[in-house]
C-alpha cells in the first residue's frame, strides 16, 4: 500500500528547514497516535504546519482531521478515555509535555467551532471573555480590544451601535464571526477552525472565506473543511486525511492540479467520500 | 386488533364499531381523570380559601394566639417558618448546588464501571495515575447518586427522629460539653438551627437533583467555547455555565423550598414549640411553625368550634405562602428565559 509506506517515512525529512527556504514551522507533528478508549483514530501522523499559512484538512467524514485539529489544543483532553502518543509541538513546545499548561497552550492557540456557540451574553461580553478570565480588568484596555478583535473579525460595523445586546439575537453568520472575534481577542498564535462555514449560508461563507484569507497575514491557520472548493480557495497547503492516516500533504494547487496519491485524486474528483 | 379492513374501493373507509367505540371509551377515560384532579384540587383549594379567607385578618396576621389557642393570630407561627425557611436556605442550596456541579461537572461521564475497565486494561500506559483517580472519582460519584436516590426516599418522620439523635443529641450536646458550664443546655435541645439543618436534609435531594437537571441543558459548545479560550473548568463553571443555568437551579431550590417549608414531621422533634410567649430571636431558640400550629390546632384545642376558623385561617396562610414561594420559582423562569432567547 502506498499509504502505508507514505505514512511510515522516516521523521527525518523535515527538521529545522533554514529560513530562507520558506517560512519557519509553527506546528511540528511527529508519529503522532490518537486512541479513543481502544479504538485507534489517528495512525503515525506526521507533517509540518508554516507560519502565517493556511493549511486546510480534507477528508472524508470520520478521517480524524477533527480529532486531530483538536488534539493541537488539547480540546480533546475532555473526552473520556482519550489518549495519545507521539508529538505535536507548537513553535517548539511539546503540547503534550507534563509540565505543559492546557490553559495557556490554549490561549495560545484559538479555536473556532463548527457551530457558532457565543456565550448568552452581550456582545461585548463575549469578546471580552478571554481577556476577563486573563485578568484584564482596565476598562480601555477591555475597549479597545474588542473593538480591535471585531474589526478583524469584519464584524465591527454592524455590531459597533449595539455591542450590549445579546449575541443570540445575531444572525448566524454574524455569530460566527462574533466567535472568531472572540478567539482573536486573547491574542492567539495560531487560530484552528473547524468546518468554521459549514453551517452558514454562501454569503456569510464567502464573508468568512474571506477573512480567513486576511487573517493568515496575522495568524498560523488551521482549518477543516468538507467542502473541497472552499480549501482551494483558502489555503495555502492541503492535507488529505482518510481512515485515521494522513495521505497527503501538499501545496494546494499540486493537491489539486497534480495529486501525487492514487487516492487523493480519486477523493478530490469525487470518484468516493 | 388483528383483522386488518378489508381492502376497499375507497381508501377513507369508516372505522369499523368496535374500534371507534374503543377510540371514545379510551378518551373518555383520559378526559375523566383530568376533570377527577382537577376537581380534588378545586375542591380542597377552594373549601379552605372560602372559609379560611374569611379568618384572615390583620388581627390574626399580626397577633399571637390567646386564651388556650382559641383566639387571637398567628403570628408567631408565621415569622418562626420565615426564619426557619431562611435557614434551612442558607443551609441546603448552597451544600446542593455544590453536590450536583461536583455530580455533574467533575466527576468522569463514562460512569463507574467504564472508568474502571478502562483503569484495568491501562496496565503499562502512560497516565495510568489519572486513569486510577478518575475510576475512583467515579466510585465516589456513583456512592454520593446513591445516597441522594435513598435520601429522597426516606419518610420525614425519619429526617426528624435522625436530627434529634445526630444534631440535638450528638452535636448539640457536644457543643455544649466542650463550650458551656457542666449541665448547662444551649445547643442540645432542639431549635431553630437544628430544625433548619434536618429540614434541610430532607430537601437536599431535591435541590441536588434539580440543580443537575438544570446544568444538563447547558450545552457542551458552551463549556468547550470557555475552555478553548484558556479558561480553567472553575472559571468555566463561574462565568458561563452557572450564569446559564442559574434560572434552572433557582427554581428547582424554591420548589425543594416551598415543599420544605410544609413539612411538619422533621420538626417535630427538633425544635418546633406548642406555643412561646416571645418570638425567636436567635438560632438556638425553639419556634412556632405554621404546619406544626395546624396540627396543634386540630388536635390539642379545648373547644373545637372556637378553634375552627383558626385552623382554616392558618391552613389559608400557610398554603398562600407555599403558593407564592411556587410562584416566584416560575416567575423567575419564565424572566431568564426571556431574555435570552435560545
Amino acid at each position: 500500500m502506498t499509504t502505508m509506506e507514505f505514512v511510515s517515512a522516516p521523521p527525518q525529512r523535515a527538521a529545522a528547514l533554514p529560513e530562507a527556504l520558506g517560512p519557519a514551522t509553527k506546528i511540528e507533528v511527529r508519529d503522532f497516535n490518537f486512541y479513543y478508549g481502544e479504538a485507534k483514530v489517528l495512525h503515525g501522523i506526521e507533517l509540518d504546519i508554516p507560519e502565517h499559512q493556511v493549511t486546510a484538512l480534507i477528508g472524508p467524514s470520520g478521517c480524524g482531521k477533527s480529532t486531530f485539529l483538536r488534539s493541537i489544543n488539547r480540546m480533546n483532553d475532555i473526552i473520556p478515555g482519550a489518549r495519545v502518543e507521539g508529538r505535536i509541538a507548537v513553535g517548539g513546545q511539546d503540547v503534550y509535555a507534563p509540565n505543559v499548561d492546557v490553559v495557556s497552550l490554549r490561549r495560545r492557540v484559538g479555536m473556532v467551532f463548527q457551530k457558532s456557540n457565543p456565550f448568552p451574553k452581550s456582545i461585548y461580553e463575549n469578546v471580552a471573555y478571554g481577556l476577563r478570565i486573563g485578568g484584564v480588568r482596565d476598562k480601555e484596555v477591555l475597549d479597545e480590544t474588542v473593538q480591535k478583535s471585531l474589526q478583524r473579525a469584519a464584524l465591527w460595523t454592524e455590531v459597533k451601535d449595539r455591542l450590549n445586546a445579546s449575541a443570540l439575537a445575531l444572525s448566524g453568520g454574524q455569530q460566527q464571526r462574533l466567535c472568531i472575534a472572540r478567539a482573536l481577542a486573547v491574542d492567539p498564535e495560531v487560530l484552528l477552525m473547524d468546518e468554521p462555514a459549514s453551517a452558514l449560508d454562501p454569503i456569510a461563507t464567502q464573508k468568512i472565506e474571506e477573512l480567513v484569507y486576511e487573517l493568515k497575514e496575522t495568524y498560523t491557520i488551521v482549518i477543516v473543511t468538507h467542502n473541497m472548493q472552499q480549501a482551494a480557495r483558502v489555503s495555502d497547503r492541503t492535507a488529505f486525511f482518510m481512515l485515521g492516516k494522513l495521505v497527503e500533504l501538499d501545496e494546494t494547487r499540486t493537491i489539486f492540479m497534480n495529486p501525487k496519491q492514487k487516492l487523493t485524486e480519486d477523493y478530490i474528483t469525487g470518484r468516493f467520500g | 386488533m388483528t383483522a386488518m379492513p378489508a381492502p376497499s374501493p375507497s381508501r377513507v373507509a369508516v372505522l369499523k364499531g368496535g374500534r371507534r367505540l374503543g377510540d371514545t371509551i379510551g378518551i373518555a377515560l383520559l378526559g375523566l381523570s383530568v376533570v377527577l384532579i382537577v376537581l380534588i384540587l378545586v375542591v380542597i383549594v377552594g373549601n379552605i380559601a372560602f372559609h379560611g379567607a374569611a379568618a384572615v385578618t390583620w388581627e390574626f396576621i399580626t397577633q399571637a394566639p390567646r386564651e388556650g389557642l382559641t383566639a387571637g393570630g398567628i403570628m408567631p407561627a408565621i415569622v418562626g417558618t420565615a426564619a426557619l425557611v431562611i435557614l434551612m436556605s442558607v443551609v441546603a442550596v448552597p451544600l446542593g448546588v455544590a453536590t450536583a456541579i461536583y455530580l455533574h461537572e467533575y466527576t468522569p461521564a463514562e460512569g463507574l464501571s467504564l472508568a474502571w475497565r478502562r483503569f484495568v486494561v491501562s496496565k503499562g500506559q502512560a497516565g495510568r495515575r489519572r486513569l486510577f483517580f478518575r475510576a475512583l472519582s467515579a466510585l465516589l460519584a456513583s456512592i454520593t447518586r446513591t445516597a441522594v436516590a435513598n435520601l429522597a426516599g426516606v419518610p420525614s418522620i425519619v429526617f426528624g427522629l435522625f436530627g434529634l439523635g445526630f444534631f440535638i443529641q450528638f452535636v448539640g450536646r457536644g457543643i455544649d460539653r466542650m463550650t458551656g458550664a457542666p449541665g448547662q443546655v444551649l445547643w442540645g435541645q432542639g431549635s431553630l438551627l437544628w430544625a433548619a439543618c434536618t429540614l434541610a436534609l430532607l430537601t437536599l435531594p431535591t435541590v441536588i437533583v434539580a440543580t443537575e437537571e438544570a446544568l444538563r441543558t447547558v450545552p457542551q459548545d458552551l463549556r468547550e467555547a470557555s475552555l478553548a479560550l484558556g479558561a480553567t473548568q472553575w472559571e468555566t463553571i463561574r462565568r458561563v455555565v452557572l450564569p446559564s443555568s442559574v434560572s434552572g437551579i433557582m427554581t428547582g431550590g424554591i420548589l425543594g423550598i416551598s415543599r420544605g417549608a410544609g413539612e411538619v414531621a422533621p420538626i417535630l422533634f427538633t425544635g418546633a414549640a406548642y406555643y412561646l410567649p416571645y418570638l425567636p430571636h436567635d438560632v438556638t431558640d425553639q419556634f412556632m411553625h405554621l404546619g406544626y400550629h395546624v396540627l396543634i390546632l386540630s388536635t390539642q384545642s379545648p373547644d373545637v368550634e372556637a378553634t375552627k376558623p383558626l385552623l382554616y385561617g392558618t391552613v389559608f396562610v400557610l398554603l398562600a405562602l407555599t403558593f407564592l414561594l411556587n410562584l416566584t420559582g416560575v416567575i423567575i423562569r419564565s424572566r431568564t428565559r426571556s431574555r435570552h432567547p435560545r
